[in-house]
Order: C-alpha cells, then sequence, then structure tokens
C-alpha cells in the first residue's frame, strides 16, 4: 500500500506563486505602492485605472496576482513557523491559519474583482 | 613555522558527565598539519582519553567530520594554520547525539539511507546473456555528481532542518535517492517515492542550501533534492490524471 | 561478550536553540529570505484594499491614496518593496539548482538560466509600467 502525499499539490502552489509573485509583485509595489501615491510618476486618473479593471483579462490577470502569491506565503509561512518558532506540534492550527488564510484571500479576490 | 595553537575540544563521559564540557590543549602550529593532525598529536602525547574518529586522513572515507569554529568540516581537511592565532573550537557534529567526546550516534542517518534503497532496483533481472548495462556518458552525468557522497554527514550537521524535524530524511539520504532514480539502469523510481515523498521525507525540506555549501566532495545534496520534489510533483500529477497506471 | 552486551552509552542530546538562526550568517539570510513571504502576502493585501476603494467609487478611492501617504505606510511599502525584491532575486538566482537544463549531453551554465530569467522580469516589468502608464 503506499501513501500518496498532497505535499506534492502544495509545493506546486507555493512555486507558480513564487514565480508570479517574483515577476510580478516588483514593479505593482513599486508603482501603485509608492510612485502613484507619493506622485513620483503620473498615474492613471481614476476612471482610467478603473476602466483599466474592467476589462476581462485585467480581472483574470489581477486574480491570478492576488491568489497565487497567497498560496506561496501559506507554504514558506507554515514552514517558517515549524522551523523558525519551533512549534511544529501546532501543525494542524498552522496549516488552517495558512492555508485556510490564502483561501479566505483567493475567494474575496474573486468576489472583488467579479463585482467590480 | 613554528608556535603553538590552541585547541578548545569537547569532552564528554557518558559514564560520568552531566553534560558535554570544553578542554583546551596546547598543540604545535605545524604548517602542513590538519586539525586531524593536531587531535592525533593530543591522543598521542598529551591525553590518550581523547576519543575521535578518522580513517584515511585524505578525504575520501568521510570518519573525520567534526564542528571547527562552528562550521562542519572534514578535520583531515582542515588546515591549522588557516586559524592561526586561534584559538580553535573542536566539537561533534551537530544535530547528533554525542556519544562520546568528539563521537556522534550516526544510526538515525544509516535507518534513513536504508529507506532510500540505495542501490539498483530491478523490475525483471537481465540474463547473464544479454551482457552488460550500457551507458552513454550523458546518461552517466545525470548522476554522477550524486555518486560522490562519501557519507560523511557534514551535511546534516549543516541543515537547521534536520536539526529541527527528527524525522526528515536529510539531505544525502535523499541525494542518494536521486542518484539511483536517475540512473537510466534503475527502475524503483516509484518504490522510493511511497516511501519519502510525505510530509517528512522529502518536503520538510525548505532549500536553505547550507548542506550544498558545506558538502567537501560537491555532491549538491540541494540540488539533488529540488530535483527530486520536482519528480514527486511530476510523478503526483501523473497519477492524478493516469490512475489505473500506478504500480 | 556478556559483559558489553549490556552497556549502553548515555547519549546526550544538545537541544536546539530558539534563536538558531542568528548563529550563523547563511542561516539569517535564510529566515529573511523565508519572511519576504510575509511581505508577498502584505501586497495583496493592499492590492485587495486598492480594489476595493476603486470599487466603492472616486472618494474612497482618494482617501485610500492619502492613507497610502502615511508616513508609516510609506517606511512599510518601502520595506516590502526591497523585501520583494529580495524574494525574486534569491528565486532567480536558485532555478538552475533545482532545474538543470541539459543541451548536448551537456550541463548548461547557470548564467543562462539565471540572466534570462532577470531579463524576463525587466521586460515584464517595463511592459506593466507601459500600460499602467498609458491607460
Amino acid at each position: 500500500m503506499s501513501k500518496r502525499s498532497n505535499e506534492p499539490f502544495l509545493w506546486m502552489l507555493f512555486s507558480t506563486g513564487g514565480v508570479v509573485a517574483a515577476m510580478l509583485i516588483p514593479v505593482h509595489l513599486f508603482l501603485f505602492g509608492l510612485a502613484f501615491p507619493l506622485g513620483l510618476l503620473d498615474g492613471p486618473s481614476y476612471q482610467g485605472l478603473l476602466a483599466l479593471l474592467r476589462h476581462p483579462f485585467a480581472r483574470l490577470y489581477l486574480f491570478v496576482l492576488c491568489s497565487l502569491p497567497l498560496f506561496h506565503w501559506a507554504h514558506r509561512f507554515r514552514y517558517t513557523l515549524y522551523d523558525g518558532l519551533q512549534i511544529k506540534h501546532l501543525n494542524e492550527l498552522i496549516n488552517a491559519f495558512c492555508y485556510g488564510g490564502a483561501i479566505l484571500g483567493t475567494v474575496l479576490a474573486a468576489y472583488l474583482l467579479w463585482t467590480t | 613555522m613554528t608556535g603553538k595553537i590552541t585547541l578548545e575540544v569537547t569532552r564528554y563521559h557518558p559514564e560520568r558527565d552531566k553534560e558535554p564540557g570544553l578542554q583546551t590543549y596546547e598543540v604545535p602550529l605545524r604548517k602542513e598539519w590538519v586539525v586531524l593532525d593536531a587531535l592525533n598529536y593530543v591522543k598521542d602525547k598529551v591525553d590518550g582519553s581523547l576519543s575521535f574518529r578518522w580513517s584515511c586522513r585524505m578525504g575520501i572515507c568521510g570518519s573525520c567530520g567534526m564542528m571547527v569554529n562552528g562550521e562542519p568540516k572534514l578535520t583531515c581537511a582542515t588546515f591549522l594554520a588557516d586559524y592561526a592565532p586561534g584559538p580553535i573550537r573542536v566539537e561533534p557534529m551537530k544535530n547528533f547525539p554525542i556519544l562520546r567526546d568528539l563521537i556522534v550516534e550516526v544510526s538515525d542517518f544509516l535507518v534513513k539511507l536504508g529507506k532510500a534503497k540505495p542501490w539498483l532496483i530491478r523490475e525483471e533481472e537481465r540474463p547473464l546473456t544479454e551482457g552488460e548495462f550500457l551507458q552513454t556518458p550523458a546518461q552517466l552525468d545525470t548522476f554522477k555528481q550524486f555518486s560522490m557522497c562519501i557519507n560523511c554527514l557534514l551535511c546534516y550537521a549543516a541543515c537547521p532542518v534536520y536539526g529541527l524535524d527528527p524525522l526528515f530524511s536529510g539531505p544525502a539520504a535523499i541525494a542518494l535517492a536521486q542518484r539511483y532514480n536517475a540512473d537510466s539502469r534503475d527502475q524503483g523510481a516509484q518504490k522510493r517515492l511511497d516511501i519519502l515523498s510525505h510530509s517528512d521525507g522529502i518536503w520538510a525540506c525548505t532549500f536553505v542550501g547550507e548542506c550544498t555549501e558545506v558538502c567537501p566532495k560537491n555532491v549538491d545534496p540541494a540540488g539533488a533534492i529540488q530535483q527530486y520534489k520536482l519528480t514527486a510533483t511530476k510523478e503526483w500529477v501523473k497519477s492524478f490524471l493516469i490512475p489505473w497506471g500506478r504500480k | 561478550m556478556p559483559g558489553s552486551a549490556q552497556y549502553s552509552p548515555k547519549t546526550f542530546r544538545t537541544r536546539v536553540s530558539t534563536y538558531w538562526w542568528l548563529g550563523r550568517w547563511p542561516y539569517l539570510k535564510f529566515i529573511l529570505r523565508e519572511l519576504s513571504s510575509v511581505f508577498v502576502a502584505w501586497f495583496v493585501v493592499i492590492a485587495l484594499l486598492e480594489i476595493r476603494a476603486l470599487r466603492n467609487g472616486p472618494t474612497a478611492y482618494v482617501e485610500f491614496q492619502e492613507r497610502l501617504r502615511s508616513p508609516i505606510l510609506v517606511a512599510v511599502n518601502v520595506v516590502a518593496l526591497l523585501f520583494v525584491i529580495f524574494h525574486a532575486a534569491t528565486w532567480f538566482n536558485l532555478t538552475p539548482k533545482a532545474m538543470p537544463l541539459r543541451l548536448g549531453g551537456k550541463r548548461v551554465p547557470s548564467l543562462f538560466i539565471v540572466a534570462p530569467s532577470y531579463l524576463v522580469w525587466l521586460a515584464i516589468s517595463v511592459t506593466v509600467a507601459w500600460i499602467v502608464l498609458r491607460g
């Protein structure tokens, strides 16, 4: 009898989330977190941004941008808690917090992007 | 080179010590001497009760691994002169129970190595009349690096996950599993996966990478483990898509 | 031999300190790399908040921009940006280890995998910036 673990699936989410986070988050965080609010660059107007957001491709893109990196965080933070704080015995709580948090974020992203 | 250098060496007598302590020895500082030479000097001339493992003194047997100033090293390959003026702290390898002085209990590794099944597994044996297995240089290249492991366990001493998680298989065991998985003559990948691919087998590894940094034989166990994760993931996807194909 | 069969040595296990990661620089760098995931999650949080603000109308959006200008949030976002760049750099640098490429039987040097990752990163960043800035 072979015990098939589901770790590979979680690792796949972690890896793809890691790639998405690495490629996309720096530029997004720079533009929307610092450059536009601080006026370093001229951002799009409210109407322009809303129009950009409503495009179906943009909705899908942003969903991926908001969902996969959360699963990357979930997996990595789970192991950081295991090894950094040595609380692996609380693993059920940790898993619920991490993956549950990622699922919650994904659902929120889907709701917000579907209804904008 | 003249002069002396101080060694601070762990001493632990299980029959009478509650915990290990450090004992200092002064040894000659000779430019061609390694830490192992210094330890043998101590044992021959100063304190015959000092206990430590060693054998080939040339970096191939994997017996003389110890912590030198907090770093996992083969003491036969670590020169005293590089640590002058000293002192040099010599301790048993981290993450293993200490048996006596600089000697550690390694049976945990041997059990985990056994689980990795580090031998060629064949579904059907090839009859002698068919001759030997032929391998191209390219086929050899896919696993040769991982076959250079001398089981010195420096990677286990460097791996924080092994120190924290008693169930983790550890770098060398997984690298050796990958060595056989990648060997074109082997047909046992599935058997190894069944044992290693669970949350304490290979998945506890978080790619710290220190195992590769300390390996004296350039095995790159970290790389082997990441490749194994990829293999395990591909197998998992395949088993999902082709459930009847599982042996 | 009967005598030695009874002897089982009392091995000593050193307790791993909670601060094991402060002991060596490579361990600290590793923990910092792992903590970068917290700032990745932070980005998703403010991205979702910004989308919600956009959704709720121009006043909500302007208020949100105002919030982003507060010194604390600016400081957090600067730190976050440094960490997400650190994540990207460490991720690209480790890719060749996980996926060694072989061409013609020989192993492709790591540089040929790492350099294209950075180039793709640059190309994608420029493209995103261009789309957003001209909109």
